[in-house]
């Protein structure tokens, strides 16, 4: 693995990954019978469900002569076959059949990455197995709890993962990049709180007494029919490492408590956002928005995915341009804004999460 | 998992050498690019026999967190073919070329139940995985079998950090492992991992396909290193190259054959592969088949051997006391 020489600043243009962490391989409805490759932190992985329904992720390149699995079939209880000379792996990528002999080459294995089913996704961990504890696999529980409902989407990004996140952890950019539907400038006039902990780095930012962008002037009339005047609006985000991101977000009716806890008055969501690096350049950006009202309504579960699904637009084609912008410049470097409180604390903690990788010098 | 078998070769500083058992000495390295080695995985080495540089192959017992510090340990064999004597004149401060740890024999985390089973040196290979099954909480008994206790290597530390879980059979107190017994107590969902002498592997192989267990779930490496029989000297022929070549007890045939000029195809040179297979033409005496290669049935049969570790004998039963006096065994073969 190549030793990043790390910046003091903290501000390294093209991050490395953490390896010794679980990443979200695919949505659960994604991993089939049917054998289908991703490339997950520069690793491509085959990924396949076992008869009974367990997701298996191995590396996608046959021991042989390294022809990709996820070109081949399942067969068996849990095996897949290699579309070139047919040697068989189990789900533990141990070969079980070999062509044209009547032994197994004790050798003969691929590696296979521990899975963990969890919140509609199958994460994978590409690193030290031996770490790989199911208790470390961040918390998304929005996806499966009966209190919240919604959907999501993959962004395939043209960006390094730590962009995706530095996009994340300051939402200013909406007021600019998403005027038409969460944008309004009371982001950039209004303060914000960064904390962190070993693991998390939380940004919270209140709008009190504003008018509602018209994406959530919608969503309050969904809830409250017909509903006019001044809310108070949050975005809570939350992070953790390395490329959890979710966010709390909402409106209520203006003065009615909800900085204080009481959000009985207005609408609350949730952007759940998981980033998976794929290149160094770029990433599978797995989003969904969660809310806790109107359950029932499937209507509104596909308008949301809709209209968030054209904000994010605005987004990938914005960090496409700034990936290929630092690659054209090779020569200028970063700066940083107050603004960056957030995303700065990010990218400290994966720093760490490298240094203690042996992927990333420590500077002096 | 994520292995890698990319040799990267480098020089390594021996950093002590240590005795650990009769004929067992510890060789604790230095290497200039460190990374660490996973529970399996191995180093080759380039030892110097005779003048020559040759490749060996060395489990790593222990690897400290970043791979600055890694130690394997060697049996002096005096009748193999000269590297293990090389190891043993190191002392601290030399230094000599090695790769970064390989893997053939990796560790898998998630089984229900493991048995790790060491013959003799072969504990090399077992150390470090039973270190991390017992700091993973799995579910594990580590098997070490061994002609005597001054021969045993790491006997105390390993009693000291496994406790119950380490069940330790002794030849010569006799309480030899009855390996019927020990596959008996194996189940569907139990992984067992080996190194040893290919006598005791094969009879765990046989009771393990007998009971009909999941063949993948057996896992083993070989160096080739190891015959039913002692090594003895002989001759290989191959009529159409006009080669007649002798075969000393520390030279593999296919070395033999190399030196007399033959053009030879192999890979793994540890009896994996196949593909040093040579056709039997004729046979004065018998085959002892070191490899893996092979089927019971295909070494029977006696019509292929692969000569990066197989050999002749002269007991044409097989057993010793068929041995003949009058001398060496005769191979008659063609190569490819």
């Amino acid at each position: 693995m190549t030793v990043v020489q790390s910046q003091s600043s903290t501000t390294n243009k093209v991050l490395g990954h953490p390896l010794n962490a679980w990443y979200v391989a695919a949505w659960d409805h994604e991993v089939t019978r049917k054998p289908m490759s991703r490339r997950i932190a520069n690793r491509p992985v085959a990924l396949y469900r076992t008869e009974d329904g367990k997701a298996v992720a191995l590396a996608d390149a046959c021991w042989h002569r390294l022809a990709p699995l996820s070109m081949g079939k399942t067969i068996g209880k849990d095996g897949i076959q290699c579309p070139y000379h047919g040697i068989v792996y189990n789900s533990a990528g141990r070969c079980v059949s070999m062509p044209a002999q009547e032994t197994i080459n004790p050798s003969a294995t691929v590696p296979s990455f521990p899975v963990v089913e969890r919140y509609r996704y199958v994460w994978v961990w590409l690193g030290d197995p031996t770490m790989a504890d199911p208790d470390l696999v961040p918390d998304m529980h929005q996806m499966t709890s009966p209190e919240w409902a919604g959907d999501g989407e993959t962004i395939h990004a043209d960006c390094n993962y730590q962009l995706v996140l530095d996009n994340l952890m300051d939402l200013t950019h909406e007021e600019f990049v998403h005027s038409s539907s969460i944008g309004q400038e009371e982001l950039s006039e209004s303060d914000f709180v960064v904390s962190h902990d070993g693991n998390t780095v939380t940004v919270t930012r209140w709008m009190l007494n504003i008018d509602a962008p018209p994406f959530w002037l919608k969503n309050m009339r969904d809830k409250f029919p017909g509903f006019e005047g001044k809310v108070d609006r949050w975005q809570i985000i939350r992070f953790e490492a390395p490329s959890t991101i979710r966010i709390d977000v909402g409106v209520a009716k203006a003065g009615t408590g909800a900085p204080e806890g009481d959000r009985s008055q207005g609408v609350n969501g949730y952007v759940m956002n998981t980033i998976t690096p794929e290149t160094d350049r770029s990433c599978h950006y797995f989003w969904a928005f969660m809310r806790n009202y109107r359950l029932e309504s499937q209507l509104i579960t596909t308008q949301l995915r809709n209209g968030v699904h054209g904000v994010f637009g605005e987004d990938e084609a914005m960090l496409k341009a700034q990936q290929e912008a630092i690659d054209a410049n090779p020569d200028y470097e970063f700066y940083n804004l107050n603004i960056d409180g957030g995303g700065m604390w990010v990218r400290r903690l994966i720093e760490r999460m490298l240094v203690a990788e042996g992927r990333l010098a420590t500077s002096a | 998992m994520a292995a890698t078998n990319i040799e990267v070769w480098q020089r390594a500083t021996v950093a002590e050498v240590r005795n650990v058992a009769q004929g067992i000495q510890r060789i604790e390295l230095e290497p200039e690019q460190p990374k660490r080695a996973e529970p399996g995985s191995h180093i080759d080495v380039n030892v110097v026999i005779e003048g020559n540089v040759q490749k060996r192959s060395y489990s790593v017992v222990e690897s400290s967190e970043d791979g600055r510090r890694l130690v394997i340990s060697v049996m002096k064999a005096p009748q193999s073919r000269g590297g293990s004597l090389y190891m043993h004149t190191l002392q601290a401060g030399d230094t000599l070329e090695i790769t970064q740890p390989l893997q053939n024999f990796p560790l898998r985390v998630g089984a229900e139940r493991y048995i790790l089973l060491a013959g003799g040196v072969g504990i090399t290979a077992i150390v470090n995985m039973a270190r991390v099954l017992k700091s993973l909480r799995a579910d594990y008994t580590l098997v070490y079998v061994g002609r005597s206790r001054t021969a045993m290597a790491y006997l105390a530390e390993l009693q000291e950090l496994h406790g119950e879980n380490l069940v330790v059979h002794v030849d010569d107190e006799g309480t030899a492992l009855k390996v019927d017994e020990l596959i008996a107590s194996a189940g569907l969902d139990t992984e067992l991992y080996m190194c040893g002498p290919i006598r005791l592997m094969d009879a765990v192989r046989r009771a393990w396909t007998e009971r009909e267990l999941d063949l993948p779930n057996l896992r083993y490496e070989t160096f080739g290193n190891s015959g039913w029989y002692d090594p003895e000297e002989f001759i290989v022929k191959v009529p159409r190259l006009g080669i007649e070549a002798k075969v000393g007890q520390g030279r593999s045939m296919l070395e033999a054959l190399e030196d007399a000029g033959a053009d030879m195809m192999f890979d793994c040179r540890k009896g994996e592969c196949g593909l040093c297979e040579v056709r039997i033409l004729e046979l004065d005496g018998a085959i002892d088949h070191r490899d893996v290669f092979y089927s019971e049935r295909q070494q029977h049969a006696a019509e292929k051997m692969c000569c990066c570790v197989s050999r002749g004998i002269t007991s044409k039963t097989g057993a010793k006391a068929d041995a003949s006096p009058d001398g060496p065994a005769v191979i008659t073969i063609d190569v490819s």
